[in-house]
């Protein structure tokens, strides 16, 4: 297993108190911050990758958690970017709305091994006390630390 | 309880994980073990084949089709899809405990508990590989065979009440036309060729799905498309099965060849869907005509001439080689030389059943009969040496037998060709010397129990064909023992199937 040589986040990649009018917007806005980060290559192409996995099956899930993501040929690194969206954002979850909102960046190509960190986080986000935690964290900063410490590839 | 499960979903990288999360926390919470394999973008894992012999049941949260899935046949399951299993891993995990507890209990003696003493490593031969290969090309094709057969069966059935009498021949003699032409409801006669063509279309794919799953065992998706068209081809140049078998293996190992080249980036979205099928599709089709094609026409020109030179000299040995060719390949060139050597005969047979040609007929249908007859019996008698599913389409053997339908055996000769195809010739032998012997003839080209008012010495034909039945059926069980225990059989197969699956 080789670590990646970039982190999965940074504090750049994570957006508190967002107001976000749908699902479209808060995307786009986590998408720009992948872009400034130069981790994604092409906004446009990669944010309608991410709306037609959306639109095969809506990522909402119970917990108030949103998880639009894409395996997009204009990701360069595996990256996760996040939202808190206080005033929650429709992701189509059936208990309500998202107010944490996980947008991974997956690239199309290349081995599983780089892949492995996104299982990893698929895997932490199922659980409770990782999504409450990130809930009440205070800043970017701090989100960021929880994600990097959590999130160990098994 | 112990249960397995399968999760995957389109992109591979979310759901697969969180499904397989909440179902392990799921199965912690209410002191089950839930193991899962994850079919995701990050390669998968394959389940310890101990791991799934111990399973009380399965769970597919699978959003795309589970690879491998024969691991876990006969197992009680739930197919919930991988969302349900995110939203709510605890109820789908009630829904697997009700699904085992609804499942009538395991008899203990077939239960697979022998794999449980694998040992943890041990390299997976070349046989054992191509074996695996083989039975997943057989797994898909076996509905074809099913399905096809016995619609074909049941329109020769259905026919010979519609009509007064040869209903099993006048039913092939219609034109497919009539159905959409002239199709008349209150018409047994049209709804007997109803039956008839379809299920002589299903059968048409019994090769192309065969070499198409063979493909996809070997390369994954990206095989399927070859393989079809290749088992297309085979079929066209008269290559028969072992034909498909050909191109299968060809089509697979191409693609797979394929995918394993380093290319461009930007290319790589391509190769899958466009890049390997295409190349590989070329390269089979010149295989196939080019390679595999002219050998067949020399082997069709050579046997037929000789066959011919065979007339005229002792009927009874002219008997047991038209046996041996009818069931060496069912179907394929060989079977297909003596075939058409009896029906070309026919005309001057001129309806006499005492005629020479007619009792050359009635040789070759009744040993074109044995394989799947034999294959109905041994699976009836000694059906713990083979698969459930081997077990399952041996009943529908008793009617592809009875119906001449020889191709019937032809999921059993694929999966195991060296051991079935001697088996089957040795009974054909038989049935086709004795047929010979009693002088029987037969002055239709096919319809198997349902000409026999068109058989002389009918009881004698049906000993000379129950005969070569019997033998046939122990040369198979006999076979099946040979080189192998059936323990070491069943930790063979499992074994094989994850080492396919981590070869991946």
């Amino acid at each position: 297993m080789t670590t990646p040589s970039t982190p999965l986040i940074t504090r750049d990649l994570v957006a508190v108190d967002v107001v976000a009018a749908d699902r479209d917007d808060v995307t786009r806005r986590l998408v720009d911050l992948l872009v400034a980060a130069g981790r994604v290559t092409d906004a446009e192409g990669f944010l309608a990758d991410v709306r037609a996995r959306e639109a095969q099956m809506a990522t909402g899930m119970p917990g108030g958690i949103g998880l639009p993501h894409a395996r997009s040929e204009h990701v360069t690194v595996p990256s996760l970017a996040v939202a808190k969206v206080p005033g929650g954002v429709d992701f189509g979850a059936p208990d309500g709305p998202a107010t944490l909102v996980f947008l991974i960046a997956a690239p199309a190509a290349g081995g599983s091994d780089h892949l492995q960190i996104l299982a990893a986080l698929a895997r932490r986000l199922v659980h409770e006390s990782f999504r409450t935690s990130l809930h009440e964290a205070p800043d970017a900063a701090t989100v960021a630390a929880i994600v990097t410490r959590e999130v160990v590839p098994s | 309880m112990k249960f397995v499960a399968v999760s995957s979903c389109p992109t591979g990288i979310a759901h697969t994980y969180m499904a397989a999360e909440a179902l392990e926390q799921a199965g912690r919470a209410a002191g089950h073990e839930v193991v899962v394999e994850t079919q995701g973008a990050a390669g998968s894992q394959p389940l310890d084949p101990a791991v799934i012999a111990a399973a009380d049941g399965v769970i597919y949260a699978a959003d795309l089709e589970v690879q491998n899935r024969e691991r876990f046949a006969g197992k009680p399951f739930v197919d919930v899809g991988v969302k349900k299993a995110v939203h709510d891993a605890p109820g789908v995990l009630a829904a697997a405990i009700a699904a085992v507890e609804a499942a009538p209990a395991p008899s203990s003696g077939a239960a697979p508990a022998p794999v449980a003493a694998a040992p943890a490593t041990r390299t997976v031969g070349v046989g054992t590989r191509i074996r695996q290969y083989l039975m997943t090309g057989v797994s898909y094709m076996l509905p074809f065979v099913a399905a096809g057969g016995i619609l074909i069966a049941l329109g020769f059935m259905l026919s010979s009440v519609a009509w007064a009498e040869n209903g099993a021949i006048e039913v092939t003699a219609v034109p497919a036309e009539t159905l959409w032409t002239a199709f008349q409801w209150t018409n047994l006669e049209h709804w007997a060729v109803l039956l008839f063509q379809t299920g002589a279309l299903a059968f048409g794919f019994l090769v192309p799905a065969l070499s198409a799953y063979i493909a996809y065992a070997i390369a994954d998706r990206p095989g399927i498309a070859p393989g079809f068209v290749g088992g297309a081809i085979a079929g066209l140049v008269g290559a028969g099965f072992l034909g498909g078998i050909a191109t299968g293996f060809i089509a697979g190992f191409v693609a797979l060849w394929l995918a394993r080249r380093a290319v461009p980036k930007g290319f790589r979205g391509i190769m899958p869907v466009v890049v390997i099928p295409l190349v590989t599709t070329l390269v089979v089709g010149i295989a196939t005509f080019l390679v595999v094609g002219p050998p067949m026409k020399a082997i069709n020109d050579g046997l037929s001439s000789w066959l011919n030179g065979l007339t005229g000299g002792a009927l009874v040995p002219l008997g047991i080689i038209l046996g041996l060719m009818m069931c060496f390949d069912l179907g394929g060139p060989v079977n297909k030389v003596a075939y058409v050597f009896a029906t070309t005969g026919l005309a001057n047979a001129a309806g006499d059943a005492a005629a020479t040609e007619a009792r050359v007929m009635a040789a070759v249908m009744a040993a074109g009969m044995v394989p799947p007859l034999a294959i109905a019996l041994a699976t009836s008698v000694r059906g713990r040496l083979f698969t459930e599913a081997e077990r399952e389409s041996g009943k529908s053997a008793w009617l592809l037998g009875a119906s001449f339908i020889s191709e019937g055996a032809i999921p059993f000769a694929a999966a195991d060709p060296l051991r079935m195809l001697p088996s089957f010739m040795i009974g054909g032998a038989v049935t086709g010397g004795l047929t010979m012997a009693v002088g029987s003839g037969l002055v239709a080209p096919h319809g198997g129990i349902w000409v026999t008012p068109l058989i002389s010495v009918p009881l004698l034909f049906l000993l000379a064909l129950a005969a070569g039945t019997v033998v046939s059926a122990l040369a198979v069980v006999i076979a099946k023992n040979i080189g192998r225990s059936p323990q070491e059989d069943v930790l063979d197969e499992t074994e094989s199937v994850a080492a396919l699956a981590g070869s991946r």
